[in-house]
């Protein structure tokens, strides 16, 4: 029977978190979760673009990139889909809302080079999705990535005024708290599984 | 069997490159499609300094390529990039929101002043901002290389003659922006002008070559009958127009431009008024103008000059002059309590050493000026 495309969205938040257990998009996650606000909005523009990519991607590979049997191509392919896509988005957004542009601001170019989101494209592909169940592992990737780097900012904004040893100061204690979230989520083993 | 496989493999790879190919041209045209039909902003009006010189531009490009192509020349060094923080106006309404890309370079002061990055300021709607009376008046020009002569082992004097428009009015301390290219288009490098301004018709430089700097590349290639693009006058210093204002001028490896000008300058109208000269070298290898400054002190006795070495004497090196740093100078020959005004020109550690002599002297800290480089 196929996993409907719901458990694999609650899978991809929780128990299969792109970020927590397969370590993507780690570069913006320790850079931009210093406060709860930013991580809002890059997390945000992060669920929209994985989600969107995920469809265009779909699309690509199962009607271009297979039929031709190009599938070596995958990989440089999906990269100049995103690329072009955060391209599009940014003069979209910045067009008809300025005031998200601005909210958003240099997040979007960063999202170009966020590994989860060319991650969450080669997943679907590996996983042999369906459509549907790409759309929901593509938008619930985005969450999850979204729920983690919330939960790292709030912790962050806590460890602000608590007394860190002056060597774990920074992005070395911001990494220990990465592991300890990752081993948290271990927990959510066992209650959804996909591959 | 091998010459089908290596036809197969030659197919194989022309058709790999070919759809990649075809996908980046799609993309290329989608964006640029959507560029047509989203980043259309219509004509924009700019309203500078309220009403004085309103001008209407086409939406979407920055304010500074706007201000620019309407001759109204902001300085920049970068072309644009963000990356040199020198094209600051203040933007009073429409400029958007602050960009991180632009906060390294502004402070407290300034932010609060609603001073911007013209080269970050997209112009999305009608857009209101002063600049002033200065830079209005800058202009571009176009002139022919007239002499370019080696003063040392590493600086030329390069003298060009102004052909559009034909005469420059400029205040000695100012600079010009010498346009120069490069492989990502033209760049514009900042230098002093050496040259007095009674000359109206020239422009003088002193280039110090910075090994791999694309603007001292270019400059000390330069031959004669060459032409060169630049704009300018910038800069706000004035000199002092009350004549029993002493005037001190410090400079160190190549700051020598500015120092030349104010002289020159100087003794075309006051020739009596008191002046000293403090230039410091390492060797006797970077001296030059000297025997130029001793005879004008002939002239004008008050004129004096005072060249100081602060490298060990080389063997067969004869030199007469002070030893030591250039602001050790300055502290031996000055006396205190004089109105005076001073201007400096040189590397950052000089410009502070110097600076904390001149306020022991008794110079306000408003009389001195400076360029660090």
């Amino acid at each position: 029977m196929e996993t409907s495309a719901i458990i694999i969205l609650v899978a991809a938040v929780l128990t299969n978190n792109i970020l927590l257990t397969n370590f993507l998009g780690m570069c913006s996650f320790i850079a931009c979760s210093g406060q709860i606000s930013t991580a809002i909005g890059l997390g945000t523009a992060v669920t929209f673009v994985m989600t969107m990519t995920s469809i265009i991607n779909y699309a690509i590979y199962y009607f271009v990139l297979e039929p031709l049997g190009l599938d070596h191509l995958t990989f440089i392919v999906f990269i100049a889909v995103i690329a072009a896509f955060v391209q599009f988005v940014e003069m979209f957004i910045e067009r008809f809302s300025p005031k998200l542009y601005f909210a958003l601001g240099i997040f979007l170019p960063l999202i170009t080079v966020n590994c989860a989101i060319l991650g969450a494209s080669l997943f679907m592909i590996i996983r042999d999705y369906n459509f549907i169940q790409s759309v929901g592992y593509g938008f619930g990737s985005g969450l999850g990535w979204m729920l983690a780097i919330i939960m790292m900012a709030g912790l962050r904004q806590k460890m602000r005024y608590s007394n860190i040893p002056e060597p774990f100061r920074g992005v070395p204690i911001a990494m220990i708290v990465t592991c300890v979230l990752a081993m948290a989520f271990m927990g959510f083993a066992g209650m959804v599984s996909i591959q | 069997m091998v010459c089908l496989l290596a036809v197969t493999g030659i197919k194989f790879y022309l058709w790999s490159v070919l759809s990649f190919a075809g996908l980046a041209v799609a993309l290329s045209a989608l964006l640029i499609v959507a560029e047509q039909f989203l980043v259309n902003y219509g004509i924009c009006k700019i309203d500078i300094n309220k009403g004085e010189k309103p001008i209407e531009v086409d939406g979407g490009q920055t304010l500074l390529s706007a201000l620019y192509s309407n001759e109204i020349f902001i300085p920049s060094a970068c072309g644009g990039k963000g990356s040199c923080g020198h094209c600051k106006i203040t933007v009073t309404a429409g400029g958007g929101p602050l960009l991180p890309t632009e906060t390294p370079y502004l402070d407290r002061k300034e932010i609060r002043a609603d001073v911007r990055l013209a080269c970050q300021v997209k112009i999305r709607e009608d857009i209101f901002v002063q600049i002033p009376e200065e830079l209005l008046s800058v202009k571009m020009f176009s002139a022919t290389v007239e002499s370019s002569i080696v003063l040392t082992h590493d600086i030329k004097e390069i003298r060009m003659r102004l052909n559009e428009p034909a005469e420059i009015s400029q205040r000695p301390g100012q600079y010009v922006q010498i346009q120069a290219p490069s492989d990502e288009g033209p760049i514009f490098r900042a230098y002093s002008i050496s040259s007095p301004s009674y000359d109206e018709n020239v422009v003088e430089l002193n280039v110090r070559i910075v090994p791999g700097g694309i603007g001292s590349t270019y400059l000390h290639n330069l031959q004669e009958g060459d032409p060169v693009i630049f704009t300018g006058p910038y800069g706000e210093f004035e000199l002092s127009d009350d004549p029993d204002v002493e005037i001190i001028c410090v400079g160190g490896g190549c700051g020598m431009a500015p120092m030349k000008n104010i002289i020159h300058t100087l003794y075309d109208k006051w020739p009596d008024r008191s002046c000293w000269l403090f230039f410091g070298c390492r060797t006797t290898a970077d001296v030059f103008y000297l025997q130029e400054f001793e005879e004008l002190a002939k002239k004008h006795p008050n004129f004096h000059v005072v060249y100081a070495l602060s490298d060990e004497l080389g063997e067969g090196e004869q030199w007469d002059g002070e030893t030591g740093f250039i602001h050790l100078s300055a502290d031996k020959f000055l006396e205190a309590d004089l109105a005076r005004q001073a201007f400096l020109c040189g590397p950052p550690p000089m410009i502070e050493a110097v600076t904390r002599i001149l306020e022991e002297k008794g110079i306000k800290p408003d009389d001195i000026f400076y360029d660090k480089f």
